[in-house]
């Protein structure tokens, strides 16, 4: 059986990809991917310690994260979409109206 | 009739809330005649206190009436209450009886003044005030009396508050200076009221004296008796707190007549005698007391034998007697210093009086330069002034020779050279005295449109004075050598005198009193009237120091540079600097402090996206280090 800590490794480092990504890419919809990414990371943290101790309560959060996720992405996409009417780019360092 | 005695203090009070309040609706006479009328009903009440007192065996003659509860906090008790005593109803008949006197004469001094009205409610205030400070029983009673008399001696020293002058200056500033010097002083009273409270426990008069032997140590006894000479020499005009009483002149001459020569200024000799178990204690502030007086006495003597302004000249002169009653009061014969109280009570009100009619018949002219047989125009005046000035120099069987020798008796017994000091003011005394007679009354006038205006006064101004002149005369039997009624009289509240002359030294000290006045007499005939060579050799002689004498030895010019000059610059430096520097700044830095954080903290606020990210993800990095390693 592969260990655990193979899967919590490779879910960190999933996670601070995505992290990363967040703060510093400027296409809205790159950022969304990378949110989602981290998402899948902690799924896969879930999954892999559910295995380590046969209890099925790890799997089914995951389904709920899942369902979670779809409907963030849902509303995301259409915020953005929403801005798009405002200005052609979904660059997010042009959207400042929020400055003092 | 003991326990009527608030109405003493009920009529002066209630003469002066009817006159405010109804004033404006009666006539001048009517104004006049109220204040006159409830100063003249508390003298018969204070009749009725005399007499009643006189109907108890010697050793009760000290009763205390009590009023209400006035504070009471914890342990801190202070009934407001009368204390009837010899000492007490003597001050009550002085300030009731001379002062009904001058409120008559004032009727027709102040009868064209605009605001009648409003000198006959402070002249009434006022003598509610010397009433409490004279009646009450606690030192905290004659505290209020005390503040009450000086507000008044303020109000009225200044009531004339739109003039100005050469030889008073601004009348405002005056007043000023009277308060102002004054409050020198009544910090050094309650300083000494709080220390007897701390030690004692008591500011009421009866349980302070009990306990004092007991509980003051003779050290603390001192302190709390010196600053209680400070109080006195602010209140009775001694060195060094006397300076505002010359230009106290620049009041009405009734003013100057009843608060600064008859009663007010005898509030601080009232107040060592009332006082005297402390000062038995602590012997040396008495001492100090009495060489201040003595010392006081010499050089407003001096001082008045070059002043031009006859007011002055009175006033002065008062100085001067205060001094010779501190001086009593300060080596223990506390029944001759009010003795003197009471006949300078007489003479002086009726020379200022007499000032006040010479200066109503010239027009408010006082400069005794342009002044000059006026004894011719103003002949009853002229009478009453030489009357007065026969009894200050202390001509023989007049009140003030008995009473100022009586001071100098007793002295001589305490220090032969205070003796001498007091001998030759004396001298002085009766020399200044008949430079005021001989050089307006006598000789040529001076100025020819002036000596043609002058008249007599009307009746109203010369009947007081003529009580003011009889009393002035035979105020004497009130204390005769060896009978010394006053002296028996006042025992239950000033002690039994320790000093016993013997008749050899009391006959001889007379005999050298009345030799001296005579003197001094003749000396001031001899340089005004006869203008006699020796005479004026003499006062060549003395030629070099005349210009420090009348510059009254630049006291007035030092206190003003070392205490006027640099508290006004101090308070200067607090409105300009400090105020709206320091004061004003702090407030204006929180507000600024408010503005800067702010700046500060709205540079967070740039609108971009990422940077909130960057917070958020911040927040939780610090939120899971602190729950796995906090």
């Amino acid at each position: 059986m592969v260990p655990t800590s193979y899967y919590l490794i490779l879910s960190a480092m999933i996670f601070a990809i995505g992290a990363v990504g967040v703060l510093v890419r400027r296409n809205a919809l790159i950022i969304l991917m990378c949110v989602e990414m981290m998402l899948n990371s902690v799924n896969l943290t879930l999954i892999a310690l559910s295995r380590q101790w046969g209890n099925l309560t790890g799997q089914v959060f995951v389904f709920m994260i899942m369902a979670v996720a779809a409907a963030e992405v849902a509303v995301g996409l259409a915020i953005l979409i929403a801005n798009t009417r405002h200005r052609e780019s979904i660059n997010i360092d042009e959207i400042h109206l929020l400055k003092w | 009739m003991l326990q009527l005695a608030w109405l003493l203090l009920a009529f002066p009070a209630a003469g002066a809330v009817i006159n405010t309040f109804f004033g404006h609706r009666f006539s001048k006479p009517t104004i006049g005649w109220i204040a006159s009328g409830t100063v003249a009903a508390s003298f018969i009440v204070a009749l009725g206190l005399l007499l009643s007192l006189l109907g108890l065996p010697g050793e009760e003659r000290v009763v205390t009436l009590p009023l209400w509860e006035w504070i009471t906090i914890g342990d801190f008790r202070v009934p407001a209450g009368l204390l009837i005593d010899p000492l007490s109803v003597t001050m009550a008949l002085v300030v009731t009886g001379v002062g009904a006197l001058i409120h008559v004469y004032a009727i027709g001094y102040m009868f064209e003044d605009e605001r009648f009205q409003r000198f006959f409610v402070y002249l009434n205030f006022f003598v509610f005030a010397m009433l409490i400070l004279v009646m009450s029983d606690s030192f905290l009673g004659m505290y209020v009396g005390w503040e009450g008399v000086g507000l008044a001696s303020y109000l009225l020293i200044g009531f004339w508050f739109d003039k100005r002058d050469d030889t008073y200056g601004y009348y405002a500033d005056a007043g000023k200076k009277a308060f102002l010097v004054n409050r020198v002083g009544d910090f050094g009273m309650a300083l000494a009221i709080m220390i007897l409270w701390t030690s004692l426990g008591s500011v009421t008069f009866l349980e302070v004296f009990q306990a004092a032997p007991a509980g003051l140590s003779s050290g603390l006894a001192t302190v709390i008796a010196l600053l209680l000479l400070l109080a006195a020499t602010g209140k009775s005009a001694q060195i060094p707190l006397y300076v505002w009483l010359p230009d106290a002149m620049a009041g009405p001459t009734p003013v100057s007549a009843l608060i600064h020569a008859a009663t007010m200024v005898t509030a601080g000799i009232y107040m060592i005698a009332r006082t005297h178990a402390l000062w038995e204690l602590g012997p040396s502030a008495a001492n100090l007391a009495a060489w201040i007086g003595g010392l006081t006495a010499l050089m407003a003597a001096t001082i008045a034998l070059v002043q031009v302004d006859l007011k002055k000249i009175l006033a002065y002169s008062t100085i001067s007697q205060l001094g010779y009653m501190v001086m009593g009061v300060g080596v223990g014969a506390y029944a001759f210093g009010i003795f003197h109280l009471v006949t300078h009570a007489f003479f002086k009100a009726l020379l200022f009086l007499a000032a006040g009619n010479v200066m109503h018949g010239l027009h408010g002219e006082l400069d005794i330069r342009k002044m000059g047989g006026l004894r011719e125009k103003m002949p009853t005046t002229y009478r009453l002034f030489l009357i007065g000035a026969l009894a200050l120099a202390g001509f023989p069987l007049m009140s003030g020779f008995f009473s100022k020798d009586g001071i100098l008796l007793n002295v001589f017994g305490h220090s032969p050279l205070l003796y001498f000091i007091g001998l030759f003011t004396a001298l002085l005394t009766a020399v200044y005295s008949f430079r005021a007679v001989f050089v307006p009354f006598w000789g040529q006038p001076r100025d020819r449109k002036l000596h043609e205006q002058a008249h007599e006064s009307p009746p109203i101004m010369t009947r007081p004075l003529w009580v003011l002149a009889i009393l002035a005369i035979v105020g004497g039997v009130l204390n005769l050598p060896f009978v010394l009624t006053l002296e028996r009289w006042l025992e239950p509240a000033v002690g039994e005198p320790s000093f016993h002359p013997s008749l050899g030294l009391e006959m001889g000290l007379l005999l050298v009193s009345a030799v001296v006045a005579l003197a001094g007499i003749y000396l001031a005939y001899a340089r005004y009237v006869k203008e006699s060579g020796w005479a004026r050799s003499l006062q060549d002689a003395l030629g070099p120091i005349r210009p420090l004498v009348e510059h009254k030895y630049y006291v007035d010019e030092l206190y003003d540079l070392a205490i006027v000059q640099p508290l006004k610059a101090l308070a200067r430096w607090f409105a300009e600097v400090f105020d709206p520097g320091i004061i004003d700044g702090s407030v204006r830095l929180i507000g600024h402090a408010n503005l800067a954080a702010g700046e500060r903290l709205r540079r967070l606020h740039n609108g971009l996206v990422p940077t909130y990210a960057l917070s958020i993800f911040v927040g939780v990095v610090v939120l899971v280090m602190y729950l796995v390693f906090g």
